[in-house]
């Protein structure tokens, strides 16, 4: 008998112009874990890609926590959040041109459950500016079904950005 | 049949070891690729990744280690490859493998490249390296090649390296 599935493709976004938000909606509830792949092609200023989930609609009360360590060109350094609004997985101030890229590969793990609050990891950065890891917190025992990543301060992503959602099936 | 992670190439250093793992002929096919590898080097080294054997300056990259008795975030720009990871951090022997991958999305595309990756070596010693990465190639063409190169020495024997493509639909 075939092995299950691993990594599979639920949605995928490519920006054809620029916007605030992308968001995945109506997120089946039959995987174990899901994986956001994000790759931006830079904007035209500085972005924050900030990260908020929810259940029907997202959440964005102040139900975040997240634990940073990053890496810059000279130094690392660790930082907490709580009491978020959002989990803010970096920032990008550098346009394709000008060599910047932000990726992201976030996970969410045993997304679905209703009994536990939602921990997320996130492995992110943008070569001109820095590295990070992320682990982040949402406290909330609902199930996970919608995700939005943007900024919420208004400032757009670029066109060719690409944010693709998998599933990950634990059997 | 769902996706999954294919399995495009896979190596597996034989006796007496090699100086470099080449996966050529990629098929333009899926959308991400992930390099998974399991090495050791016959001396202490450096692990360097070339893409489609461009050697010109096109590659830079932010790091972020730590060894249990320090940490340190530098940045490698206008390099000819990028610096992947190292094996081992006190050449710690026949026994002791990293753990690494490298993720590449959207290989195919005509924009420049980023790579995410992350390698650890635990060898139960004062020291050892756990290290983030952040690279760039600032190349528009397809990924179609990747060689993986120690600065000095050879992959050691029974060092694994794994390439997959990962499709979004």
């Amino acid at each position: 008998m075939p092995a299950g599935s691993t990594y599979e493709p639920i949605a995928t976004t490519t920006l054809g112009s620029s916007q605030q938000y992308v968001t995945f909606t109506s997120i089946s509830g039959s995987y174990t874990d899901l994986v956001l792949v994000v790759n931006t092609t830079g904007a035209s200023s500085n972005v924050n890609y900030d990260l908020v989930v929810g259940n029907g609609s997202v959440d964005t009360g102040s139900n975040y926590s997240a634990t940073y360590i990053q890496g810059n060109t000279t130094a690392p350094s660790s930082t907490r959040s709580t009491n978020a609004t959002q989990l803010r997985l970096g920032n990008n101030a550098y346009t394709q041109a000008s060599g910047g890229n932000f990726m992201a590969i976030t996970q969410f793990l045993n997304y679905s459950n209703t009994t536990t609050y939602k921990t997320v990891l996130s492995r992110q950065g943008n070569p001109n500016l820095s590295v990070e890891a992320t682990v982040g917190l949402w406290r909330s025992t609902s199930a996970i079904n919608i995700i939005r990543i943007g900024d919420s301060g208004g400032i757009t992503m670029a066109a060719g950005s690409t944010f693709t959602l998998y599933g990950i099936t634990a059997a | 049949m769902a996706n999954t992670y294919t399995l495009i190439s896979s190596n597996t250093v034989g006796s007496g070891g090699t100086a470099q793992v080449d996966f050529n002929s990629i098929p333009q096919t899926y959308t991400d690729l992930l390099i998974k590898t399991s090495t050791n080097a016959s001396s202490l080294t450096i692990i360097r990744i070339r893409f489609n054997s461009v050697s010109s300056n096109d590659y830079s990259q932010i790091v972020l280690r730590g060894t249990g008795a320090a940490v340190a975030s530098f940045n490698n720009a206008g390099w000819d490859t990028l610096s992947a990871f190292s094996p081992s951090y006190n050449n710690d022997g026949a026994n002791i493998f990293s753990n690494n991958e490298y993720y590449i999305p959207n290989y195919t595309s005509s924009n420049i490249k980023s790579i995410s990756g992350d390698s650890v070596t635990e060898a139960n010693a004062t020291t050892a390296y756990t290290l983030l990465y952040a690279g760039l190639l600032n190349n528009s063409s397809a990924i179609t090649s990747i060689s993986l190169l120690p600065s000095t020495g050879n992959f050691a024997q029974y060092s694994t390296f794994y390439l997959y493509g990962i499709s979004n639909s």
